[in-house]
C-alpha cells in the first residue's frame, strides 16, 4: 500500500506492539495479587517522569480527579498526555508537567474555552497533535487489538488530519481512500470506576466512555474506585467485569474521586466548584493559588474531602444524582 | 420594541423544526440539546438522541451541561461507549448531526481549532472533539452559527470538520462516504442550505424582521440566492412555553 498523504504532527508515542506484548509478559501476572494501596503509593508505582498518560472518562463525569490531584501533589516532569478532557488535563498542564499532548477536545462545553490550554498553546508553545474523538478512541482500540493501525473513514480531507500523525492510503479492497490511525500504546491509564475488588476487577455503571479500550491499550493501569467490593461480587456477575484484574497495577479507594465532576447514579456535579476553578484559571496567579490550596498543601484525598465540606457536602452532592 | 423571544430561543426553535420524526440526531452541547428536547416534545416524539460518550435514546427530560454526563443517558435505551457510538454512525445509522464552530465557509467546512496561524494561533479553540466524526459520518449535518462577516468567510484558518471540502465530488475523492454532508445552517439571521449541483451555500429563509440584504452583508463569501426567499415563522407560544417551563427552567442556556 502506498502512502498518499502524511499528517505533519509528531507521533508522540511509538506504536510498539512487540514492546507491549513483552511488557505484559514480564510485568503482568494472572495471579490474584492484592493491589489495594493509597493514592500516594499508586501514583508512585504507576507514573514516572516522561510517561505518556491517558485519563478516562470525560472531564466532569466519572473522572479520576483524586488521582490527578495526587499527581500534582507529587510532581512529575516531561509527561505527555492524551487530552480528551477538562480539569484532568488542565491541572497537569497548569502545573507545568506536560511537554506534549495528543488533543481532541479541551474546553468546558457550556462554560467555554480553557484558559490553561489557551495560555499553554498561544504563549508557552505547548506541542499538540490533533485527532477527532473517534480517532483517539480507535487508536486505543487498535492497541487493544494488537494491530499497528486501523483504517478509518473519518478525519479525511481536513486540517485535523494534516495536523495529526496519521497517514492516508487507498483501500486495496475497493473502498476508496482511508485514513490510517496509529495504535496508541499508553504508559499509564488512569480510570475511575464504581466498584473494584482489591485485585483490580472492575464494574462501572452507565456509559463506558472508552474505559475498556484504554485499559487494554496501556502498559500500566491505575484504578480508583468509589467502592471496594469483595471478589464474590465480581464472581456473581462476571459478565459485568469490564476491566479484568490482570490488566491492573494499582487499586485506590476514592469515594467522591470524581469531584467536582459527577459519578453516574451516585452523585451529581459540583458546578460552583468547577466555576471557581474556571475563575481562578483566568490568571497565572489564580491558577497557582488554586493548585496550592486544593492539591499541594493537602496531604491526601481525605483532606480534600474535608476541605470541600465533608459529610454535609457529600450528602448535598448525592442528592443531585440523576436516578434511573 | 421588546421582542417576545431572544436570539438563542429563536435558534433553538428553528433547529427543532428541521428534524424529522423517527430519525436520529447526534447531539452536541448547547443549542442542539435544547433543539432536540423541543423537537421531541412537539414535532418528533420518536427522535433518538445520540451522545458521543455512549448515551442513545434518552428521554431528554433533564438538560445536560455536557455530552458525557448522566443526563445524556437518563432513562435511555442504550448506555454504551464512544467506539460503539462512532461505529454506529460510521455504519449509517445516524441521520442528523449538529455542529458548531467559530468559522464556516461556502462549502460548509467548519473551524473549531484555531483562530489565526496554526503554529502561532491568536486563539486556541477546543479542537475537533467529535465534530470531525459527525461531519464525516452523519447523513445530514446542521451547523448552528452566529451570522457575522468574520465567521462566514471565504477561507477558514483551519478546516476542523469536513463540509463539502472544495466542492462537488471532493468528499468522495477524499475518501468520505457518498451521500453524507452539510444539510442546513441555522443562524440568528437565516436558515441556509446547499445548492445540489455546486454544493455552495444558499439562502433558504430569513428570520422574522431580517432582510436578504442583511444576510448578504453578514456573509463574506458570495451567497447563492434563490428566486424566492421564504421567511421563518417566529417561535410560537407553545414552543416558548415548552422551552422556558419544561426544557430549561433554570435558564442554563436561554
Amino acid at each position: 500500500m502506498e502512502v498518499l498523504e502524511s499528517g505533519r504532527g509528531r507521533l508522540l508515542q511509538t506504536p510498539d506492539l512487540d514492546g507491549l506484548r513483552r511488557w505484559n509478559r514480564e510485568h503482568k501476572s494472572m495471579a490474584l495479587v492484592d493491589k489495594l494501596v493509597d493514592e500516594h503509593e499508586a501514583v508512585r508505582r504507576c507514573i514516572d517522569d516522561g510517561d505518556y498518560i491517558g485519563f478516562e472518562l470525560y472531564g466532569t463525569c466519572r473522572a479520576p480527579l483524586s488521582i490527578v490531584r495526587e499527581i500534582v501533589r507529587q510532581g512529575r516532569r516531561h509527561l505527555r498526555l492524551v487530552g480528551q478532557g477538562l480539569q484532568d488535563v488542565d491541572w497537569l498542564v497548569a502545573a507545568g508537567m506536560v511537554d506534549a499532548m495528543d488533543i481532541t477536545y479541551n474546553a468546558y462545553e457550556v462554560h467555554g474555552l480553557s484558559s490553561v490550554l489557551r495560555r499553554a498553546v498561544e504563549k508557552q508553545g505547548l506541542e499538540v497533535v490533533e485527532w477527532s474523538n473517534a480517532g483517539i478512541a480507535w487508536r486505543f482500540k487498535a492497541a487493544a487489538m494488537g494491530v499497528p493501525f486501523l483504517p478509518i473513514k473519518s478525519m479525511l480531507g481536513t486540517d485535523t488530519f494534516v495536523r495529526s500523525a496519521g497517514k492516508v492510503t487507498e483501500d486495496p479492497f475497493g473502498n476508496g481512500r482511508v485514513m490510517l490511525l496509529p495504535a496508541l500504546v499508553v504508559d499509564c491509564a488512569v480510570i475511575h470506576v464504581h466498584r473494584a475488588d482489591r485485585f483490580g476487577n472492575c464494574q462501572l455503571d452507565g456509559i463506558s466512555g472508552f474505559a475498556l479500550e484504554i485499559a487494554r491499550a496501556s502498559r500500566k493501569v491505575l484504578i480508583s474506585a468509589e467502592e471496594i467490593v469483595d471478589t464474590e461480587t465480581i464472581r456473581q456477575y462476571p459478565e459485568r467485569n469490564v476491566i479484568p484484574y490482570f490488566l491492573v497495577d494499582a487499586v485506590v479507594h476514592a469515594p467522591f474521586g470524581s469531584h467536582p465532576g459527577e459519578m453516574p447514579y451516585l452523585y451529581g456535579r459540583d458546578e460552583p466548584s468547577t466555576l471557581a476553578w474556571l475563575e481562578s484559571a483566568k490568571t497565572l496567579e489564580g491558577t497557582e493559588a488554586f493548585l496550592d490550596q486544593t492539591m499541594r498543601r493537602l496531604p491526601n484525598h481525605a483532606a480534600y474531602l474535608e476541605l470541600i465540606g465533608g459529610a454535609a457536602k457529600q450528602a448535598e452532592l448525592r442528592a443531585l444524582a440523576v436516578g434511573r | 420594541m421588546t421582542e417576545r423571544y431572544n436570539g438563542t430561543e429563536l435558534l433553538i426553535c428553528l433547529s427543532a423544526r428541521v428534524m424529522e420524526d423517527r430519525s436520529s440526531a447526534f447531539i452536541g452541547t448547547g443549542v442542539p440539546m435544547l433543539a432536540a428536547a423541543l423537537a421531541k416534545r412537539l414535532y418528533a416524539p420518536e427522535l433518538v438522541s445520540v451522545f458521543e460518550f455512549g448515551g442513545i435514546g434518552s428521554s431528554l427530560k433533564y438538560l445536560p451541561r455536557g455530552v458525557g454526563e448522566s443526563k445524556t443517558f437518563y432513562r435511555a435505551l442504550v448506555a454504551t461507549g464512544i467506539c460503539d457510538v462512532m461505529e454506529t454512525a460510521a455504519r449509517g445509522f445516524v441521520t442528523y448531526g449538529f455542529l458548531g464552530g467559530a468559522q464556516i465557509d461556502m462549502y460548509g467546512n467548519l473551524n473549531s481549532t484555531v483562530i489565526g496561524d496554526y503554529e502561532h494561533p491568536k486563539v486556541r479553540l477546543p479542537g475537533s472533539g467529535g465534530g470531525n466524526d459527525v461531519g464525516s459520518f452523519c447523513w445530514r449535518t446542521i451547523a448552528i452559527m452566529r451570522h457575522e462577516p468574520q465567521r462566514f468567510i471565504p477561507k477558514l484558518d483551519f478546516v476542523t470538520t469536513p463540509g463539502y471540502l472544495s466542492g462537488p465530488g471532493a468528499r468522495e475523492a477524499a475518501g468520505l462516504f457518498p451521500g453524507s454532508g452539510p444539510y442546513r445552517v441555522v443562524t440568528n439571521l437565516a436558515t441556509l442550505g446547499y445548492d445540489e449541483e455546486s454544493k455552495r451555500m444558499q439562502l433558504i429563509a430569513v428570520n422574522p424582521g431580517v432582510t436578504v440584504e442583511e444576510v448578504v452583508a453578514a456573509t463574506s463569501f458570495p451567497l447563492l440566492l434563490p428566486a424566492k426567499v421564504e421567511e421563518n415563522a417566529p417561535p410560537t407560544d407553545e414552543e416558548l412555553r415548552a422551552l422556558r417551563e419544561e426544557i430549561d427552567p433554570e435558564h442554563l442556556y436561554i
